[in-house]
């Protein structure tokens, strides 16, 4: 690990102006990431500052009807908050789905939205990445890539975004709400912050330089059965080959979004209205233009039968 | 009249912890260029105090040293196991501020004021914890190496379903967890044992939980 000065600012606000003031800065909350990855040197931020004191740690009602999830909010609170559970159980349902009960008790709901990639390439410094070193090629695409993405993806990069949490907020229409250095705040669909790698992987997302996030807003609830199926290779602890974040309203509608396959949240809105016409109808448009390898062929027909299954499910609990 | 305080950060508000000498570029005002790690390889200490299984421990330490390196080589609590150092075996899990963590993803520097809780917290040789006391009656383990991780994690795991904190294993969200072996082993999942002492581990919890495994 590199040599870091270590800052704890006591608002959302200093913390966002501090890290302009300084070169190579980078917020730490959780850290569960970040320090993972300040180990193998992929990440070398020369400041480090600490927001776990700034507030935004609390899940509030929201004026509409929504709520407001604070971006300190670990995953552990977020899952278990009465409100959640009862409204928004896809979202109770992914974080629950997602890593292990000791990192959902640090990892915070920005954190969470902002982490890397596990792609195994990105993570090895010996290997061609465009995403950790740009210009230098990807190694996962003629090499062991059966995790890896098969939409959304290019010819530079086909990591996949690897929360579960995400996928569940995408689902919901989240919005994000950001404070950057000068003060000024704005709100935006999370649709809009995790970017496509086209040529250049290593910007992942729409944030401005040291743009913090503050908060997850979502809407009034939607209603409707809540179904997180999430399927990986063992029962526990492990990253999604596949997952389906559902949402079945008792006439067939609602909305679908598709964690482990994509390098953002995977929801095509039009392909939702496919949903009263069975999972391969909504699938052919879901994942229309997909681009997979031999290696991770197999998600496409993964992603039909566990919506089928999510589907069938939906029906025998409406 | 009160004047907007127009330094866009409070002074006083503001923690600098780490030292270097380093001549630096731009910095703000309040950040003394010593402060500044900017291009430099050198090691940037900060002082501390750790409150570790109720003493207090005043420490000088390398920003990058870990939680679990702070405890295992600063001050000799070796319980604590390193494993993958990555946060993939739980071999390193201690208990912070009541919550189970893996002490070696986690910076010794973000824990001042916490109160940390390691496996030499929870019980001695001479008086060991019910969950020391039933891994060794459940045979929970072969070479050991694990165990410190899984009996913090496991006194933790059992707070977290009385507390009705849900897990993936909970069939609704709407009732309290119930103390099934089913939702144990979920909750544990975080931590690997390479002996395989799984069912062993299952047996010793549930039966601190005072349920059938």
């Amino acid at each position: 690990m590199r040599p870091f000065t270590y800052l704890r600012a006591q608002s959302p606000a200093e913390a966002a102006t501090l890290a302009a003031q300084v070169s190579g800065a980078r917020f730490i909350a959780g850290g569960s990431n970040l320090l993972d990855l300040m180990k193998l040197e992929i990440e070398t931020p020369a400041y480090l500052i600490d927001v776990n004191d700034v507030g935004l740690d609390r899940i509030e009602a929201a004026q509409d009807g929504g709520v407001r999830i604070g971006a300190l909010v670990r995953n552990t609170d977020l899952a278990a908050h009465p409100r959640i559970r009862k409204d928004y159980a896809l979202l109770a349902r992914a974080l629950l789905a997602g890593a292990s009960g000791q990192l959902r008790n640090v990892a915070t709901t920005a954190g969470n939205l902002l982490q890397r990639t596990r792609c195994p390439y990105f993570y090895d410094p010996n290997q061609a990445c465009n995403k950790r070193q740009p210009g230098s090629g990807c190694a996962a695409i003629a090499g062991f890539s059966r995790q890896l993405g098969l939409i959304g993806v290019s010819d530079a990069c086909i990591a996949t975004h690897p929360s579960d949490m995400a996928v569940a907020m995408r689902a919901l229409d989240a919005q994000v709400e950001t404070i950057k250095p000068d003060g000024s705040t704005r709100t935006f669909p999370l649709s809009e912050l995790h970017r496509l790698p086209g040529n250049s992987p290593n910007i992942e997302n729409s944030l401005a330089p040291n743009e913090l996030i503050t908060a997850v807003t979502l809407p009034r609830p939607l209603g409707g059965t809540h179904i997180y199926q999430k399927v990986r290779d063992r029962s526990s602890y492990a990253f999604a080959l596949v997952s389906v974040a559902a949402i079945v309203q008792k006439d067939g509608r609602g909305c679908i979004a598709l964690g482990g396959i994509a390098p953002k949240p995977w929801r095509v809105e039009r392909a939702e209205t496919e949903m009263p016409n069975g999972a391969k109808a909504v699938v052919g448009q879901l994942l229309d233009g997909a681009t997979p390898t031999h290696d991770n062929a197999f998600k496409l027909l993964l992603v039909e039968r566990t919506l089928a299954a999510v589907l069938a499910q939906a029906r025998e609990q409406a | 009249m009160d004047t907007p305080d127009l330094l866009p950060m409070s002074r006083r508000h503001l923690l600098i912890l780490g030292v270097v000498t380093a001549a630096t570029a731009v910095l703000p005002p309040f950040i003394s260029a010593r402060a500044s790690a900017v291009n430099s390889s050198r090691p940037i200490t900060t002082s501390l105090s750790l409150w570790v299984n109720d003493q207090q421990y005043e420490l000088d330490l390398d920003t990058r040293t870990t939680l679990l390196d702070a405890l295992r080589e600063h001050l000799h609590l070796t319980g604590s196991k390193k494993g993958c150092d990555h946060g993939q075996c739980g071999a390193c899990t201690v208990i912070a501020n009541g919550r189970r963590i893996n002490s070696c993803l986690t910076l010794a520097v973000m824990h001042q004021g916490s109160k940390i809780t390691t496996i030499e917290g929870l019980g001695t040789p001479d008086q060991l914890h019910p969950m020391q006391a039933a891994f060794i009656r459940h045979d929970g383990y072969q070479c050991g190496y694990c165990t410190p991780g899984q009996i913090c994690s496991a006194v933790a795991v059992l707070g977290e379903i009385r507390q009705g904190i849900p897990s993936h294993a909970s069939p609704s969200l709407t009732e309290p967890p119930q103390l099934i072996a089913g939702e144990i082993q979920e909750r544990m999942s975080g931590n690997i044992c390479r002996c395989g002492a799984y069912s062993n581990i299952i047996e010793a919890i549930s039966e601190v939980a005072g349920v059938n495994a």
